[in-house]
Protein backbone atom coordinates (compact mmCIF):
# COMPACT_ATOMS: atom_id res chain seq x y z
CA UNK A 1 0.00 0.00 0.00
CA UNK A 2 1.21 3.59 -0.91
CA UNK A 3 2.38 5.83 2.06
CA UNK A 4 1.64 8.77 -0.34
CA UNK A 5 -2.27 7.99 -1.07
CA UNK A 6 -3.58 9.99 -4.39
CA UNK A 7 -5.06 12.74 -3.18
CA UNK A 8 -2.08 13.51 -1.56
CA UNK A 9 0.04 12.80 -4.62
CA UNK A 10 -2.20 15.20 -6.91
CA UNK A 11 -1.24 18.14 -4.30
CA UNK A 12 2.52 17.18 -4.51
CA UNK A 13 2.63 17.09 -8.46
CA UNK A 14 1.24 20.42 -8.14
CA UNK A 15 3.19 21.99 -5.72
CA UNK A 16 6.04 20.45 -7.44
CA UNK A 17 5.13 22.19 -10.81
CA UNK A 18 7.91 24.94 -9.71
CA UNK A 19 10.64 22.90 -8.94
CA UNK A 20 14.01 24.28 -11.25
CA UNK A 21 17.09 22.45 -10.59
CA UNK A 22 16.59 18.80 -9.78
CA UNK A 23 17.05 17.85 -5.98
CA UNK A 24 18.56 14.53 -4.72
CA UNK A 25 17.07 13.43 -1.52
CA UNK A 26 19.74 11.02 0.46
CA UNK A 27 17.89 9.10 2.61
CA UNK A 28 20.22 7.20 5.45
CA UNK A 29 18.70 4.56 6.99
CA UNK A 30 19.48 1.35 8.97
CA UNK A 31 16.75 -1.39 8.49
CA UNK A 32 17.15 -3.63 11.34
CA UNK A 33 18.14 -1.13 13.93
CA UNK A 34 15.75 1.47 13.02
CA UNK A 35 12.98 0.13 11.08
CA UNK A 36 11.25 3.85 11.41
CA UNK A 37 13.70 4.48 8.81
CA UNK A 38 12.51 1.73 6.25
CA UNK A 39 8.71 4.00 6.48
CA UNK A 40 11.02 6.96 5.44
CA UNK A 41 12.76 5.41 2.69
CA UNK A 42 9.34 4.20 0.79
CA UNK A 43 8.16 7.33 1.72
CA UNK A 44 11.56 9.53 -0.25
CA UNK A 45 10.95 6.81 -3.13
CA UNK A 46 7.48 7.23 -3.48
CA UNK A 47 7.86 10.99 -3.28
CA UNK A 48 10.63 10.98 -6.29
CA UNK A 49 8.45 9.20 -8.15
CA UNK A 50 6.31 12.11 -8.43
CA UNK A 51 8.48 14.41 -10.58
CA UNK A 52 10.81 13.46 -13.14
CA UNK A 53 13.55 16.40 -11.76
CA UNK A 54 13.48 14.65 -7.91
CA UNK A 55 16.46 11.67 -6.86
CA UNK A 56 16.47 9.51 -4.41
CA UNK A 57 19.42 7.85 -2.96
CA UNK A 58 19.28 5.44 -0.51
CA UNK A 59 22.35 5.56 2.25
CA UNK A 60 22.93 2.57 4.33
CA UNK A 61 23.73 4.10 7.77
CA UNK A 62 26.29 1.18 8.62
CA UNK A 63 27.74 0.35 5.32
CA UNK A 64 28.10 3.31 3.36
CA UNK A 65 30.27 5.21 6.50
CA UNK A 66 32.38 7.41 3.70
CA UNK A 67 28.26 8.95 2.33
CA UNK A 68 27.51 9.30 5.50
CA UNK A 69 30.65 11.24 6.86
CA UNK A 70 30.32 13.14 3.80
CA UNK A 71 26.75 14.12 4.40
CA UNK A 72 27.93 14.72 7.99
CA UNK A 73 24.35 12.77 8.80
CA UNK A 74 24.34 11.59 12.81
CA UNK A 75 21.62 9.76 13.42
CA UNK A 76 18.43 8.11 11.34
CA UNK A 77 16.18 7.79 10.02
CA UNK A 78 18.04 11.03 7.73
CA UNK A 79 17.31 12.85 4.60
CA UNK A 80 20.00 15.56 3.30
CA UNK A 81 18.10 17.74 0.79
CA UNK A 82 21.01 18.08 -1.92
CA UNK A 83 20.04 20.47 -5.57
CA UNK A 84 21.46 18.55 -7.96
CA UNK A 85 22.49 21.25 -10.99
CA UNK A 86 23.62 18.65 -13.69
CA UNK A 87 27.04 16.68 -14.84
CA UNK A 88 26.92 14.36 -11.62
CA UNK A 89 27.28 18.01 -9.77
CA UNK A 90 26.14 18.63 -5.98
CA UNK A 91 24.96 21.58 -4.18
CA UNK A 92 24.76 21.43 -0.52
CA UNK A 93 22.99 24.01 1.16
CA UNK A 94 23.46 21.87 4.65
CA UNK A 95 19.61 21.30 5.02
CA UNK A 96 18.67 18.05 6.62
CA UNK A 97 15.98 16.75 8.00
CA UNK A 98 15.69 13.90 10.85
CA UNK A 99 12.68 11.73 11.98
CA UNK A 100 9.37 10.83 10.58
CA UNK A 101 8.39 13.50 7.87
CA UNK A 102 4.96 12.43 8.29
CA UNK A 103 2.15 14.97 8.73
CA UNK A 104 2.94 18.88 9.42
CA UNK A 105 6.67 17.62 8.90
CA UNK A 106 5.69 16.14 5.51
CA UNK A 107 5.17 19.98 4.56
CA UNK A 108 8.56 20.97 5.48
CA UNK A 109 10.07 18.63 3.29
CA UNK A 110 7.96 19.59 0.45
CA UNK A 111 9.27 23.57 0.96
CA UNK A 112 13.09 22.21 1.19
CA UNK A 113 12.88 20.41 -1.66
CA UNK A 114 11.26 23.55 -3.27
CA UNK A 115 13.73 25.93 -1.78
CA UNK A 116 16.95 23.65 -2.65
CA UNK A 117 15.47 23.09 -6.48
CA UNK A 118 15.35 27.50 -6.79
CA UNK A 119 18.43 28.03 -4.42
CA UNK A 120 17.21 31.75 -4.06
CA UNK A 121 16.82 33.09 -0.30
CA UNK A 122 13.37 35.19 0.17
CA UNK A 123 14.92 36.82 2.84
CA UNK A 124 14.84 40.65 3.44
CA UNK A 125 18.07 42.82 1.86
CA UNK A 126 19.05 43.16 5.57
CA UNK A 127 18.90 39.86 6.52
CA UNK A 128 21.19 38.72 3.38
CA UNK A 129 23.64 41.32 4.04
CA UNK A 130 24.20 40.46 7.89
CA UNK A 131 24.58 36.59 6.68
CA UNK A 132 27.03 38.33 3.99
CA UNK A 133 29.38 39.60 7.23
CA UNK A 134 28.77 36.40 9.51
CA UNK A 135 32.29 35.63 11.30
CA UNK A 136 31.84 32.15 11.43
CA UNK A 137 29.83 29.14 10.95
CA UNK A 138 26.53 28.60 13.04
CA UNK A 139 24.52 25.29 13.05
CA UNK A 140 20.61 25.15 13.88
CA UNK A 141 18.29 23.01 15.14
CA UNK A 142 14.56 23.17 14.49
CA UNK A 143 12.79 20.92 16.85
CA UNK A 144 8.96 19.89 15.82
CA UNK A 145 6.32 17.22 16.32
CA UNK A 146 4.09 15.87 13.24
CA UNK A 147 1.00 17.95 14.46
CA UNK B 1 11.35 25.67 9.73
CA UNK B 2 11.15 27.64 6.51
CA UNK B 3 12.60 30.42 7.43
CA UNK B 4 15.62 28.54 8.76
CA UNK B 5 15.94 26.51 5.07
CA UNK B 6 16.34 30.04 3.95
CA UNK B 7 18.93 31.10 6.03
CA UNK B 8 20.61 27.90 4.94
CA UNK B 9 20.42 28.84 1.20
CA UNK B 10 21.62 32.59 2.13
CA UNK B 11 24.79 31.27 3.62
CA UNK B 12 27.31 28.92 3.05
CA UNK B 13 28.18 29.58 6.93
CA UNK B 14 24.81 27.96 8.54
CA UNK B 15 23.42 24.69 8.37
CA UNK B 16 19.94 23.28 9.49
CA UNK B 17 18.84 20.22 10.89
CA UNK B 18 15.07 19.79 10.82
CA UNK B 19 14.15 17.27 13.71
CA UNK B 20 10.91 15.86 14.06
CA UNK B 21 11.28 14.61 17.84
CA UNK B 22 9.12 11.49 18.40
CA UNK B 23 11.60 9.22 17.74
CA UNK B 24 14.82 11.31 19.44
CA UNK B 25 13.89 11.12 23.49
CA UNK B 26 17.66 12.13 24.21
CA UNK B 27 17.43 15.22 21.72
CA UNK B 28 14.33 16.01 23.66
CA UNK B 29 15.89 15.33 27.50
CA UNK B 30 19.23 17.04 26.23
CA UNK B 31 17.62 20.43 24.75
CA UNK B 32 14.63 20.32 27.16
CA UNK B 33 12.20 19.88 24.46
CA UNK B 34 8.32 20.93 26.40
CA UNK B 35 6.74 23.03 23.51
CA UNK B 36 7.62 23.02 19.28
CA UNK B 37 8.69 24.78 17.46
CA UNK B 38 11.94 25.12 19.38
CA UNK B 39 15.03 26.53 17.63
CA UNK B 40 18.68 25.63 19.39
CA UNK B 41 21.11 28.57 18.02
CA UNK B 42 24.88 26.58 18.13
CA UNK B 43 24.61 24.59 21.39
CA UNK B 44 22.81 27.11 23.70
CA UNK B 45 20.98 30.09 22.22
CA UNK B 46 17.20 28.96 22.19
CA UNK B 47 14.28 30.78 20.19
CA UNK B 48 10.67 29.20 21.04
CA UNK B 49 7.89 29.39 18.69
CA UNK B 50 7.14 30.79 15.04
CA UNK B 51 9.68 34.09 15.54
CA UNK B 52 10.45 36.30 12.50
CA UNK B 53 13.13 36.84 10.45
CA UNK B 54 14.95 39.47 12.84
CA UNK B 55 14.67 37.34 15.99
CA UNK B 56 16.49 34.61 14.41
CA UNK B 57 18.90 36.41 12.91
CA UNK B 58 19.88 38.55 16.13
CA UNK B 59 20.70 35.34 17.63
CA UNK B 60 22.58 33.46 14.64
CA UNK B 61 24.71 36.84 14.48
CA UNK B 62 25.11 36.15 18.51
CA UNK B 63 26.02 32.71 18.00
CA UNK B 64 28.47 33.13 15.34
CA UNK B 65 30.21 36.16 17.17
CA UNK B 66 30.80 33.57 19.84
CA UNK B 67 28.07 34.18 22.50
CA UNK B 68 28.53 31.18 24.42
CA UNK B 69 26.48 32.33 26.74
CA UNK B 70 22.88 30.75 26.94
CA UNK B 71 20.06 32.68 26.09
CA UNK B 72 16.12 32.10 25.65
CA UNK B 73 13.58 34.05 23.79
CA UNK B 74 9.82 32.98 24.33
Amino acid sequence: MALIDERVAAQVREELQGLEQPVRLAVAFQSLADPESEEVRRLVEELCGLHPKLRYEPVNFVLDQARVAALGIKRTPAIAVLQEPGDGQEQDFGLRLYGLPSGYEFGSLIEAVLDVSSGRPQLQPATLEALRALPSAVHLQVFSTPT
Amino acid sequence: MRLAWQLALASDKITVDGVEVTLYEDLVQRYRISSVPKTVVGESLELVGARGEEALLELVQKAAAGGGASGLIV
